[in-house]
């Protein structure tokens, strides 16, 4: 299994291919993809000194193009796929059939990837893709079981890339309209969910704070609480009375423990979800999936789990807790 | 302009759901959309029933379509779509790319829904070579895509807008309503049953936010674009979506017809949807960048 690691910078980049990811993941500069934050993103002499670093070692760079862009803002995007191309990107991640259309006429030799953001979530959608784009890989959505993505590998419609390690989705991704809804911007057409120019924090004289998103309270936290950066899924609202977290709760995803079972399952790579997280976080997770990978190549039988590495990917976590998320039942 | 009713994307008793759409084939309606869009666990009326029920209401002169599910996961639920291909009467409103991709293979025309991200003249080009004939715009779409399709110079479909009802915004794997009633979602009881309406999500301050309804997310308010209706005209849409709510829905359905007829505004009963502006769907402006 391929280990696909995020990049929000070229440190990070650096910090991911020494640590031992196979192929790293990035962005350029602009809303072309789903973590259009400032200050965040490639620059392309960025990009340039990034795709030497990884090429000489051996390692592979994709580059996100996976928001969805209106008719006037197309050709934007598919200058942003030349600019891969040139830059010798060793694949691009999609979502748009505008932008897969026009890299499957104009870079045939580009690999294509189908973001999560395409929302592929059985084996006729990945069909669809793969006739219709020639797609050599699909990223799917956080919303299936471990059951459900070993049918869909069974079918062998096109290899699958699943979410491994980080901050978890809980809609379906490409179908979440809560941000715009709020703000206007969201991940689909503005590579943002939350936008933080949207984001108010307010501290209360007796040390709570409260979030507001676009001037809506979505949150609201006791003193010494820990905090997570605001999105409308992961807020406390009131509903039949009780105040709950009614979407989901701030926590990360991670399915280190279902390793051998995705192997097995013919998973064909594991991906890192955190390109806004800094240098530090890629380091640490990169590390600990790279000893995981490497202990399940080495004795694929005896592969058990290091209390250590649950351990350090509890610290990462967003609220530093974790789920096995959608893949386990019980969490639906 | 023609007047669609949208699928139910509740989850109402069986007698409910007959009743309400004996009533609604007598409404001046164009097109009926009818089927389960939200959760495949939902089967007080299961495809045979839907179909039959399609059936009795296009004998009554209506156009119907048969909406599928926005998510699939399980193979049980590529069956049902399977079913509903092989109608061979009825169009399929494709509200996910498993729904075109089998529609496609079939050569069959069909409806793309709103679920389908179709946000360029390209994608909705291919769309169109698939078999799409008409397209539901994505809920956050609004008056200036439209334009901007239009001055691509691309043959257009036909469109159809929302116009009336919560806006459809998220969906899950996760069961929501389970969630606030604290069951698991294999052992959920079918309790949405209980809210006909979705199941009203506030603020800590006590505003309306949203609604939940299953695995689906939706508006609060109820988005009415009947103030809009001569800019709707004017901007070409071709067909305006009226969702089923639980109540009043004879009353909206006479109000929009009397609007679309005369082409005139009538007072906003529901919400503003900003879409339609370029602005947050729950309405309101952005602040500056």
């Amino acid at each position: 299994m391929y280990l696909v690691c995020p990049a929000g910078n070229l440190p990070a980049l650096k910090a991911a291919v020494d640590g031992g990811a196979d192929a790293v993941y990035l962005g350029f500069r602009d809303q072309t993809n789903a973590r259009a934050f400032p200050g965040l993103n490639f620059t392309e002499a960025d990009l340039v000194a990034g795709v030497a670093y990884a090429h000489a070692r051996g390692r592979k760079v994709y580059i996100a193009l996976n928001t969805y862009p209106g008719p006037a803002r197309l050709a934007g995007w598919q200058a942003a796929v030349d600019r891969a191309a040139e830059n010798r990107a060793d694949a691009i991640i999609c979502a748009d059939m505008g932008v897969l259309d026009y890299a499957c006429r104009h870079h045939p030799d580009l690999s294509r990837h189908l973001s999560v953001q395409g929302s592929a979530t059985t084996h006729a959608a990945l069909r669809y893709y793969r006739e219709r784009f020639g797609i050599a890989r699909a990223v799917l959505p956080r919303v299936l079981s471990i059951q459900q993505v070993e049918r869909i590998c069974h079918q062998d419609v096109v290899p699958v890339e699943v979410f491994a390690f980080g901050s978890l989705c809980i809609m379906v991704e490409g179908r979440c309209q809560l941000s715009s809804y709020l703000t206007g911007e969201g991940p689909n057409r503005h590579g943002a969910c939350s936008p933080a120019r949207f984001v108010r924090w307010e501290e209360g004289a007796d040390g709570t704070r409260s979030v507001r998103l676009n001037g809506r309270l979505i949150d609201g936290f006791a003193p010494e609480e820990p905090t997570g950066y605001p999105t409308v899924c992961k807020g406390r609202y009131v509903v039949g009375g009780e105040v709950l977290h009614a979407l989901e709760e701030p926590t990360s995803l991670n399915t280190l423990e279902l390793l051998p079972r995705l192997e097995a399952a013919g998973v064909a790579a594991v991906k890192i979800e955190g390109r806004q997280r800094g240098q530090a976080y890629v380091t640490a997770v990169t590390r600990v999936w790279r000893a995981a990978l490497d202990r399940l190549q080495r004795q694929p039988q005896q592969w058990r789990l290091d209390e250590s590495w649950q351990r350090d990917l509890a610290r990462l976590a967003e609220g530093r807790q974790t789920t096995l998320g959608p893949y386990h039942r019980s969490w639906h | 302009m023609r007047l669609t009713l949208g699928p139910l994307q509740y989850f109402w008793p069986r007698d409910r759901i007959l009743a309400f759409y004996a009533g609604a084939a007598r409404w001046p309606l164009d097109v009926i959309y009818l089927g389960e869009t939200v959760c495949s666990k939902r089967r007080e009326l299961r495809t045979g029933d839907w179909l039959q029920l399609a059936a009795e209401i296009a004998d009554q002169g209506r156009e119907v379509v048969l909406s599928s599910l926005a998510l699939l996961e399980a193979e049980s639920e590529l069956a049902t779509l399977e079913r509903l291909a092989d109608n061979g009467r009825f169009r399929v409103e494709a509200n996910d790319m498993s729904a075109v991709q089998l529609l496609r293979q079939r050569g069959l025309p069909f409806v793309g829904g709103p679920t389908l991200n179709v946000y360029n003249h390209v994608a909705l080009q291919l769309l169109c070579e698939d078999g799409l004939e008409r397209l539901v715009l994505g809920v956050e779409q609004g008056r200036a895509v439209i334009d901007e399709f239009r001055a691509t110079g691309i043959k257009l479909p036909e469109l159809e807008l929302i116009a009336w009802g919560r806006l459809p915004l998220a969906f899950s794997a996760r069961c929501f309503t389970a969630r606030a009633l604290d069951l698991a979602k294999d052992d959920c009881g079918f309790r949405c049953i209980d809210y006909p309406d979705g199941l009203p999500l506030e603020t800590r301050e006590g505003e309306p936010l949203l609604t939940v309804n299953g695995v689906q997310v939706q508006s609060s308010g109820l988005c009415d674009l009947g103030p809009e209706i001569a800019e709707l005209d004017a901007a070409g849409v071709d067909l305006l979506r009226i969702y089923p709510q639980a109540e009043g829905m004879a009353e909206t359905v006479s109000r929009f017809r009397e609007a679309v007829d005369s082409k005139t505004a009538r007072p906003r009963v529901g919400s503003t949807n900003g879409y339609w502006y370029g602005a947050p769907g729950v309405g309101g402006i952005n602040p500056p960048r």
